[in-house]
């Protein structure tokens, strides 16, 4: 039983991760109707920059506050001057350039940091907290600072006025446009915000997953996994898919198919939903017009 | 017979004359590397058929690629099968699993199925690794195939009789694919990723050519997987990840999508940008391994910002240039 809460515990923890990774994705799906392959080597680089950061010297919330708000700027400036010329462009060209984008960071981050696996530190170490037995310190911390996450960008798109904004450009472009919401803006702020969130995810994944430029190949992953579980256009549908699908991963890695076969666990996932209940768990059913 | 056809099959021609005759001007490395070029050009074949001329993309070529090595491999190592029955043994299964897997993908919309073949392309290694099935795919060690040799007494080394043996298998499918994509077939094809509501009231069984083209394209990639694994001589689960399946996106983008004589630009380029970079990895130590992916993901982008039919599309710009300023 002790093992079984034990695996339960370190699910949720990455859980956590695929989260917010998962939400990042949400974002700009609910902007652009497409799927950022790219969000895990972005998120991989800022984890990159981080470490860089500490191994010169800095405290760890220094670094994680920098690579945040570099992250921000860093997706920005993607949006601006990489995924903008492509916006009326057809899905095929679009995923072909986010697949480009995902080649870059993964070479970007070999050619810069190596392609050697290193240790990312922790910000929280030491005994387990609360006398949870079931996690160690930085699992705990993940969970935390998941939820806190989650929170942050609820507030933001519910009681802001830029956040309200967003989510109506998100929903009518054209509408937006007329009451004077500069759209092309909000999507890069979008892409910013999704690139951020997934700094976060990157930093709380690494002392897990290890670091090293192919680590958020599998995250993304599950992160796809959770976001379609949840239903892609639902972001609270994808958080909660995020960490069912950590929990399902570890769960099912452990008792049924085998550690080593883990992420056919999230083809599974993927190609079941997308079979039997294509819009998700909490997802609006989608209708086209012809 | 209209001028511009006639100019198509004599290069067509010339170029097939010209890979006639390469096994009998280079050897050894060389002649290694031709082989591989022309595995390239059947899968990047198979890959175009399906996500240039339908429109359905895949990110998991890799894995019906990967099913074609395996199954030749398992048919000539566990079952003691000639290696040239092995091949279409194999692509048939390959025929079947893209067959089956075109079901689900019938129901996704592009984004979704670069989602489910994305997925597809990162497990693949898992899976071929799985300690279940290890007396057939020999784990993570993977499988040794003896190279061999030529056949009926010709007299011929055994790089140059692989190399011929890949030719003729890539004349017959390409052979293949342009007859499919000039009759009714390819313009239903053609129909189905331009305008899908049209074709399917123009009597157009969508869900049945979307399978099929699936199923077809599948097969391309387990044809090349199979000579792949014959002439490499060597299986195993590393080898057939996301960027094996990526390198194929690369090479159907940069030789142009929907261009059939494309597949042997995207597989020049996919061959030897890789080489390149092994090579100066010798003089500029590990950081040259970020260079093919470097290369490859600005090239993506650029690609599809500047041409999007890829050099086989530029070369018809060009040529269309000259024609209509220097023509009498």
């Amino acid at each position: 039983m002790s093992e079984f809460l034990h695996q339960l515990a370190s699910g949720l923890a990455l859980g956590g991760v695929y989260a917010i990774l998962a939400l990042a994705l949400v974002m700009i799906y609910q902007a652009t109707q497409l799927v950022n392959f790219a969000q895990g080597e972005m998120a991989m680089f800022s984890t990159y920059f981080a470490w860089k950061l500490m191994d010169s010297g800095w405290p760890y919330w220094r670094a994680f506050a920098a690579t945040v708000v570099v992250s921000f700027f860093g997706g920005l400036i993607i949006e601006r001057v990489v995924v903008r010329p492509f916006a009326k462009a057809p899905v095929l060209a679009s995923i072909i350039v986010f697949i480009g984008l995902v080649l870059i960071f993964n070479a970007l981050a070999g050619w810069l940091y190596g392609y050697s696996i290193q240790e990312f530190e922790s910000p929280f170490s030491g005994r387990p907290w609360f006398g949870n037995v079931y996690m160690s310190a930085h699992e705990s911390g993940a969970v935390v600072v998941s939820l806190c996450v989650l929170a942050l960008v609820y507030g933001f798109f519910r009681f802001t006025p830029l956040g309200l904004a967003m989510r109506a450009a998100a929903q009518n472009p054209t509408s937006s446009r007329l009451v004077g919401i500069r759209v092309g803006w909000m999507l890069a702020i979008g892409w910013g915000l999704a690139a951020a969130i997934g700094a976060v995810a990157g930093m709380m994944a690494a002392p897990i997953v290890y670091l090293d430029p192919n680590m958020m190949g599998g995250v993304l992953l599950y992160a796809f996994a959770g976001a379609v579980l949840g239903g892609i256009d639902n972001p609270f549908g994808a958080a909660f898919g995020g960490f069912a699908v950590g929990v399902l991963e570890n769960l099912v890695g452990a008792y049924v198919v085998g550690d080593e076969v883990k992420l056919s666990v999230a083809l599974a996932i993927i190609v079941g939903v997308l079979v039997w209940r294509p819009s998700g768990l909490f997802g609006r059913r989608l209708v086209a017009r012809v | 017979m209209t001028e511009r056809n006639a100019l198509g099959r004599v290069v067509t021609l010339a170029v097939f004359a010209g890979a006639l005759a390469f096994p009998f001007l280079a050897s050894g490395y060389r002649l290694y590397q031709g082989a591989q070029v022309l595995i390239d050009v059947i899968a990047l074949l198979g890959l175009n058929l399906l996500t240039g001329f339908n429109g359905q993309i895949s990110l998991g070529h890799g894995a019906f690629f990967a099913i074609g090595a395996y199954g030749a491999a398992i048919l000539v190592v566990k079952l003691g099968l000639p290696y040239w029955l092995a091949i279409p043994i194999a692509s048939a299964v390959c025929f079947g699993a893209g067959f089956l897997f075109g079901f689900p993908a019938l129901r996704f919309g592009g984004l979704y199925l670069a989602l489910a073949t994305f997925a597809l392309a990162v497990a693949t290694p898992q899976l071929l690794s799985y300690n279940g099935f290890n007396a057939f795919t020999g784990g993570s060690q993977g499988l040794t195939l003896t190279r061999p040799g030529a056949p009926f007494g010709l007299l011929l080394s055994g790089d140059q009789w692989l190399y011929l043996f890949c030719l003729l298998w890539t004349a017959a499918l390409y052979w293949a694919a342009t007859n499919l994509v000039r009759g009714r077939v390819g313009r239903a094809l053609i129909a189905i990723r331009d305008q899908p509501i049209a074709a399917e009231s123009m009597g157009v069984n969508a869900a049945l050519y979307k399978t099929t083209c699936f199923g077809v394209s599948a097969l391309y990639a387990g044809v090349a997987g199979g000579l792949s694994a014959i002439v490499v001589g060597f299986v195993s689960p590393e080898s057939f990840g996301l960027p094996l399946s990526l390198s194929f996106l690369v090479g159907i983008v940069v030789g142009g999508l929907a261009s059939l004589g494309g597949a042997l630009f995207g597989a020049l380029f996919i061959e030897f940008v890789p080489n390149l970079a092994a090579q100066l990895s010798v003089n500029f130590g590990e950081s040259a391994m970020a260079l093919p992916g470097a290369i490859y993901g600005v090239l993506l982008i650029l690609v599809m910002a500047v041409m999007p039919t890829g050099v086989a599309g530029a070369m018809r710009a060009a040529l269309g240039f000259v024609r209509r300023n220097f023509a009498a």
